[in-house]
């Protein structure tokens, strides 16, 4: 028997916006993240995740729209959300000339933890992070993957029900990489919620939902399935003659979003054709390279990624000339 | 209270590890109390001289040992013209000249007035002070033993004599009035650069950011940081007391408990003032150069090496607004004139408005906020 159940919103935005000077960061950002999901954030460099993520922990102010988190509003009450929500980003902010145990019982002293509740937490973590052998290493010395660990720990170590990640994986080896998406697995499925920001698209794909976000503007939201079928694109993997030319001529059309090498082969995501390898094809045929090997490949969020990208570049270079 | 608690103890096991600092922090005051205490000696001796004698007379000869014997000069030698003094002061033979013109013994034992002439190397005033007030004394005194023993009747008297008689440095000795003053130096110096760093260093390696997410208040925040380090000034003020004592012979004539419970609102102006540099600095390089900066017109205007009252209006000014000028004054009235609480509570009042002054805008331009 399955009941429907009323998902509880942990964040929610309505049409926020943040400025600098002339500059829009973020436009008109709408989205809401339910209790216990991790809740993906994916955009280039400089798409306006970071300001998002700040905004949202009460630390810069939006320019305007509305934004609320664990029930409060982050630009009246930010100290409310300070103590609930845990946050850590790409440069793991710990104290380099700490150990790892001072690390964690300072953060556990800011977020007020009591002594006892504070060695037991500590213990905890330190259990769930494998750090047991690590504790009274100088943070400093860490290495990258292992700086993560700890930067998780102290992020948690006042078990908040939501978790800002801002690019909490960038410069780690994919090993790392690999065992902090399971461990984000294991705590969400605690219920804690957890909003992450990335560029990386297989990480975007571990998300249970996924905000696309470019140039400041929501540009899709679902899971990374919903997105990639929304996007309604063909993909082929093959094998030419001179790829490198044939991947040419095929960006050429109109209907070709996306064609890049892997190794030996070509791959090539089609989008609002009839007969996508029809076209495909004929255009090679017509370019005079060779098809050894065609065959249909599963779109995947990157593929999603680069064909909406590519028509917000179109929409924008029509959008410039009416405007100047 | 827990919140405060661990800043401050972060603060302090970070101090513990960085050796380099904390050496710093103890070596500093030691360093320039020896400097200050055994170079720099403003009581001037042995003033190289020359002497341009065009008489060569008993009675100039009489004159230049009279001098000699005062100490404040030295015989460098005899020149023959006013280029050969020139060149002398030009090439820092000698500082002073003294020049003796013809018919001096002459004209002395005729019973009429004559005159020498002291030329004096004009760009470094402090010795131009010294060499013209002895010289000047010197002359004036025996101008006076010449004219009693012109007088038939020897026991006429100087109608006006000043007698003067220098307290609490009689001696007029440069440690004495120098080493109290450092107390204050050195903790502007290391408390302002200190806290500016601290702070710069948690923004350049990013745990401000961390901080600024996390519940903790910005008084909180603040003052943790501060606590540590007013325990470091408390040791380098007691170190410089003690090393100034024991090897300088400074006198400690009051309180010494007056001066440790009034210490703390001095220390707090300054660590302050390290506080509203961190939020201007971005980097620890920029806050380290702020509190040089800042460091000049303290041991310019303070008082603590050229007299207020020599200050133009504008200068005396700002220097009431230096925290250290008020501490100057309360730290040379307990240790050197036995000074009480009431004597020194004016200056205690200017400290306590300036801190209050900084602290308001130390906690206005630090905020939990970015952007």
């Amino acid at each position: 028997m399955t009941l429907p159940i009323e998902r509880e919103v942990v964040v929610e935005t309505e049409h926020l916006s943040r400025r600098f000077g002339n500059f829009v960061a973020v436009r008109d950002v709408s989205f809401k993240v339910y209790r216990g999901e991790i809740f993906g954030v994916l955009g280039p460099n400089g798409a306006g995740k970071s300001t998002t993520i700040r905004m949202l922990c009460g630390i810069l102010d939006p320019s305007g729209g509305v934004g609320r988190v664990v029930g409060y509003d982050v630009a009246k009450e930010s100290e409310q959300i300070k103590q609930r929500i845990g946050y850590m980003t790409q440069r793991f902010s710990l104290y380099e000339d700490l150990t790892v145990e001072e690390n964690l019982e300072f953060y556990g002293g800011i977020y007020d933890l009591p002594r006892a509740r504070r060695r037991t937490r500590i213990d905890q973590v330190v259990a769930q992070g494998g750090l047991a052998q690590r504790r009274e290493q100088l943070a400093g010395t860490l290495s990258g993957g292992w700086k993560q660990r700890v930067a998780l720990a102290c992020a948690t170590i006042h078990e908040p029900p939501l978790l800002f990640l801002d690019e909490p994986t960038a410069g780690v080896d994919p090993v790392s990489r690999l065992q902090f998406w399971d461990q984000l697995h294991t705590i969400a499925d605690r219920g804690t919620t957890v909003l992450v920001t990335t560029h990386y698209m297989d990480e975007a794909e571990r998300c249970h939902r996924l905000a696309f976000i470019f140039r400041g503007e929501l540009l899709a939201i679902g899971t990374p399935d919903e997105i990639v079928e929304r996007r309604e694109l063909s993909v082929y993997e093959l094998q030419v003659d001179r790829p490198v030319e044939a991947a040419e001529r095929l960006r050429e059309l109109p209907e070709v979003d996306g064609a890049s090498h892997y190794g030996q082969r070509l791959r090539v995501a089609v989008r609002g054709s009839e007969d996508p390898e029809r076209l495909v094809r004929d255009a090679l045929a017509r370019a005079g390279n060779a098809v050894h090997a065609l065959a249909p490949g599963r779109p995947s969020v990157e593929d999603a990624f680069v064909s909406m990208v590519r028509e917000d570049d179109a929409r924008s270079a029509r959008r410039a000339p009416e405007a100047a | 209270m827990r919140r405060l608690g661990a800043v401050a103890w972060k603060e302090l096991v970070q101090m513990r590890r960085d050796r380099m600092t904390l050496g710093m922090m103890v070596g500093i005051p030691v360093m320039q109390l020896l400097l200050f205490g055994y170079a720099i000696n403003t009581d001037v001796r042995e003033i190289p001289t020359v002497v341009y004698d065009q008489d060569n007379s008993a009675e100039s000869r009489d004159l230049l040992r009279r001098m000699i014997a005062t100490g404040f000069y030295e015989d460098v030698g005899a020149v023959r013209d006013y280029d050969e003094i020139a060149l002398a002061l030009r090439t820092s033979r000698a500082r002073v000249a003294l020049v003796v013109p013809r018919r001096f013994g002459e004209r002395l034992r005729a019973g009429s007035a004559a005159q020498v002439q002291l030329v004096v190397d004009g760009s470094d005033p402090q010795t131009v002070a010294s060499a013209t007030n002895t010289a000047s004394s010197l002359v004036a005194a025996r101008s006076l033993e010449l004219l009693t023993e012109r007088t038939v009747h020897a026991a006429v008297l100087q109608p006006l004599r000043l007698e003067p008689t220098t307290w609490y440095n009689p001696e007029l000795k440069t440690a004495i009035y120098v080493v109290p003053g450092l107390v204050g130096v050195i903790l502007t110096m290391t408390m302002t650069m200190l806290t500016a760093m601290a702070i710069a260093r948690e923004r350049e390696r990013g745990t401000l950011e961390q901080l600024i997410v996390s519940p903790v208040r910005r008084i909180e925040l603040m003052i943790g940081k501060i606590l540590p380090y007013v325990g470091i000034g408390y040791v380098q003020m007691s170190l410089v007391l003690l090393i100034g004592h024991f090897v300088f012979e400074v006198p400690l004539q009051g309180s010494l408990g007056l001066l440790y419970a009034l210490a703390p609102v001095f220390i707090a102006a300054n660590l302050a003032i390290g506080l509203v540099f961190s939020t201007i600095a971005q980097t620890q390089q920029q806050a380290m150069q702020m509190s040089f900066f800042f460091l000049l017109p303290n041991i310019l205007l303070s008082g603590f090496m050229f007299p207020f009252e020599g200050m133009p209006v504008p200068a005396q000014w700002l220097s009431q607004a230096l925290p250290l000028t008020h501490f100057l004054r309360i730290v040379r009235g307990i240790t050197l004139k036995g000074a009480s609480f009431g004597e020194v509570q004016g200056e205690l009042a200017w400290l306590t408005a300036i801190l209050c002054i900084l602290v308001i805008a130390a906690s206005t331009r630090f905020s939990k906020k970015l952007g």
